[in-house]
């Protein structure tokens, strides 16, 4: 690691105009600048808040299920025959994801603010579905914006969030997925600034969203470190996540960040092969750049222009990354790599056949590098995979890939 | 002084508004925009909002998107636009050109490179959507040296205090959006824009022209009335879009959707 962290340090991630060294910020249109500055002031009081963390606390406990087990994979780990092997089970959570750890506490912050019409992109769904369910919860009026191609290969949580009573709304314009959602939805909140509330879903977008994401999503590091103690009597040597947008990770890293002895890992979409141009892993093959609201690295052409992208799973398929990620690589606290599609969907079945776990396809891409990493790690050493998300949704891509109609 | 500088300074000695249309470059082709350019000015404009197109176009409606895809189909990058602008000046020394788009592409060139070239092309003032005074620290005074005005956008919700803020650090002009939505929307309320524009001059000396929702030559009149120009854009776009394959169509369009709009401008400032 090239640079020694402190409590001081962190202190300033980000600093008081949202940046993480020179990733993060506010980079949007004037329109929604005022809007933002007030969530800002009244988030960083209610971040502070008694009651509004009490609320928070007593929604995790009680609607989402938390806290989720940390379970030993014994089976897996023996198979692998290297460190202990640990499934940190944020699938378990209520709506099958790590998600709603944010959007219930999003959708607390837009009560607190009298917001009553939520509006929310997704790739995968499971940020809409999380958003919906929560909506469902707390009676407020949801819309969710997805790209047409998500849509067509996520068919069973557009019925999920419809069921909840979201309106589903079909991006066709740009790539037709996660990045195009992002724009429509922040065309919407500019249209409806006055009583509209965006929850985002990962750790990016305009300060303070990259902030209060991860306090939301921080849970999940927590409760690993809490629980790692408990079982092991010590820290785990390396906790991995899968990483889109980076909320599952940033959620599981953040509370490791000064535990320099904990490797923290970070595993993007390597699509096709990072060497094809055709994957989603910008901070493994990308340049700062900006976008929806940050600097950050991104997949971009030499002209800037923002890149397409490929992977398997609709929810790793965006070409930026939170700009705390983008911070943590170039000090060198977290390591980034990629997987392919492939070795992904290995991961998913061995996973699956092994434990009785079936993560989502997203999840599958850091549980495919963990098993490479604890083969070369020694049986005393114990490692955590961030299990972000459980993998009902990606039955029917599963059965296409197999040539089974289900 | 600068020539967007000059040119306000003329027309609000005459007596006059500033027409602003804007375009995406490269749409419907890159070999088309200089001559639309022309055309532009031919019918009426004073100044040109030239725009750079970007993949994604957050502020934008549907139409401008749809401009901004027709011109990177055809690879239409930064650089290019900035030969459009330097070919365009070849025959026009005179019409301010202000390149409007979104950040990264400018700062895939490097900010310092951009500002230089832009200048050496003959782009007179900048305006990037999305980036506001606050981030703009580094980046304004490259182009201020540069000898381009830097042009901020100010929106409904600008508070007086951003207002006063945001004026200090721009020059040639502001951008009043005039309602909360994207480009090519419909929203214009006369009034509301009035209010707000008296309450920007209260707090600012610098020019005022306003853009969204002026479509036609009433609409450019009664904005007209308040505001030191008017920038129309989607409807121009819109006009270019259903005449692409046909050039000499297009310039008939084009010129009997501005004329109208400069004539009403300049009725109202002759009575």
């Amino acid at each position: 690691m090239s640079v020694k962290l402190t409590e001081a340090m962190l202190s300033e991630l980000p600093d008081q105009r949202g940046h993480f060294g020179v990733y993060g910020g506010r980079f949007v249109s004037e329109t929604l600048m005022d809007s933002l500055a007030q969530l800002e002031q009244e988030y960083m009081k209610l971040r502070k808040d008694p009651e509004f963390l009490a609320r928070f606390d007593e929604e995790l406990k009680d609607y989402v299920g938390r806290p989720t087990p940390l379970y030993l994979a014994e089976r897996l780990t023996s198979e692998i025959g290297g460190a202990r092997i640990w499934l940190k089970r944020e699938d378990l959570n209520h709506t099958g994801a790590h998600k709603i750890n944010n959007t219930i506490g999003q959708a607390l912050l837009a009560s607190f603010l009298g917001k009553k019409r939520i509006i929310a992109e997704t790739g995968a769904g499971q940020h809409g579905v999380a958003t919906a369910t929560v909506c469902a919860r707390l009676g407020l009026e949801c819309h969710v914006f997805m790209g047409a191609e998500d849509i067509e290969r996520q068919s069973v949580n557009v019925y999920r969030m419809k069921l909840l009573g979201a309106e589903v709304h079909s991006v066709t314009s740009g790539t037709r997925t996660l990045k195009d959602a992002m724009n429509e939805a922040m065309r919407d909140w500019v249209t409806n600034v006055d009583d509209t509330f965006y929850i985002i879903g990962t750790v990016a977008g305009p300060h303070p969203y990259p902030l209060l994401v991860r306090d939301f999503q921080s849970v999940i590091g927590r409760e690993t470190r809490r629980q790692s103690l408990e079982k092991t009597g010590q820290l785990p040597d390396a906790v991995l996540a899968c990483v889109g947008g980076g909320s599952n990770a940033i959620g599981m890293f953040y509370p490791f960040i000064l535990d320099e002895d904990v490797r923290m890992i970070g595993v993007e979409a390597g699509g096709y092969g990072i060497e094809t141009g055709q994957h989603a892993a910008p901070l493994s093959a990308g340049r700062p750049g900006v976008l929806h609201g940050n600097r950050t690295y991104l997949m971009e052409d030499e002209n800037g222009q923002i890149a397409g992208t490929h992977s398997v799973s609709a929810g790793l398929d965006y070409p930026g990354v939170g700009p705390e990620h983008s911070w943590l690589k170039d000090v060198g606290r977290a390591e980034y790599v990629s997987v392919t599609d492939e070795e992904a969907l290995a991961g998913f079945r061995r996973l699956t056949r092994t434990e009785g776990v079936m993560p989502a396809l997203e999840t599958a891409h850091a549980v495919a590098y963990a098993l490479k990493m604890a083969a070369g790690m020694s049986p005393d050493q114990n490692l955590v995979i961030n299990i972000s998300g459980r993998g009902d949704k990606d039955i029917n891509t599963m059965a296409r890939i197999d040539g089974i109609d289900v | 002084m600068s020539r967007i500088q000059q040119r306000l300074q003329s027309l609000r000695e005459q007596g006059r508004k500033a027409l602003i249309p804007f375009i995406t470059a490269g749409d419907p082709h890159p070999d088309s925009t200089v001559a639309i350019m022309h055309r532009l000015v031919a019918s009426g404009a004073d100044i040109l909002e030239l725009g750079v197109p970007f993949s994604d176009p957050m502020a934008d409606g549907p139409v401008i998107q749809q401009a901004c895809e027709r011109a990177l189909v055809h690879g239409t990058s930064l650089r290019q636009v900035l030969g459009m602008v330097e070919q365009f000046r070849e025959d026009d020394p005179d019409t301010p050109v202000v390149l409007m788009g979104y950040l990264n592409p400018m700062e895939a060139m490097g900010y310092e490179t951009f500002a230089a070239r832009a200048r050496e092309a003959g782009v007179d003032g900048v305006l990037t959507v999305d980036l506001p005074p606050e981030e703009a620290a580094d980046v304004a005074p490259l182009f201020r040296n540069a000898g381009l005005d830097a042009i901020f956008l100010l929106a409904p919700t600008t508070t007086d205090d951003r207002v006063s803020a945001i004026s200090g650090h721009g020059s040639g002009y502001i951008y009043y959006v005039s309602f909360k939505g994207v480009t090519g929307a419909a929203g214009l309320d006369v009034d509301d824009v009035s209010k707000n524009v008296e309450r920007i001059r209260r707090l600012t000396d610098l020019p005022v022209a306003v853009g969204f929702g002026i479509r036609d030559a009433d609409s450019a009149a009664s904005v007209g009335r308040v505001a030191d120009g008017v920038i129309v854009g989607s409807v121009l776009v819109n006009t270019i879009a259903e005449h692409q394959t046909d050039p000499d169509a297009l310039h008939r369009a084009l010129d009997e959707r501005l004329r109208p709009m400069r004539e009403a401008l300049d009725a109202r400032a002759s009575q």
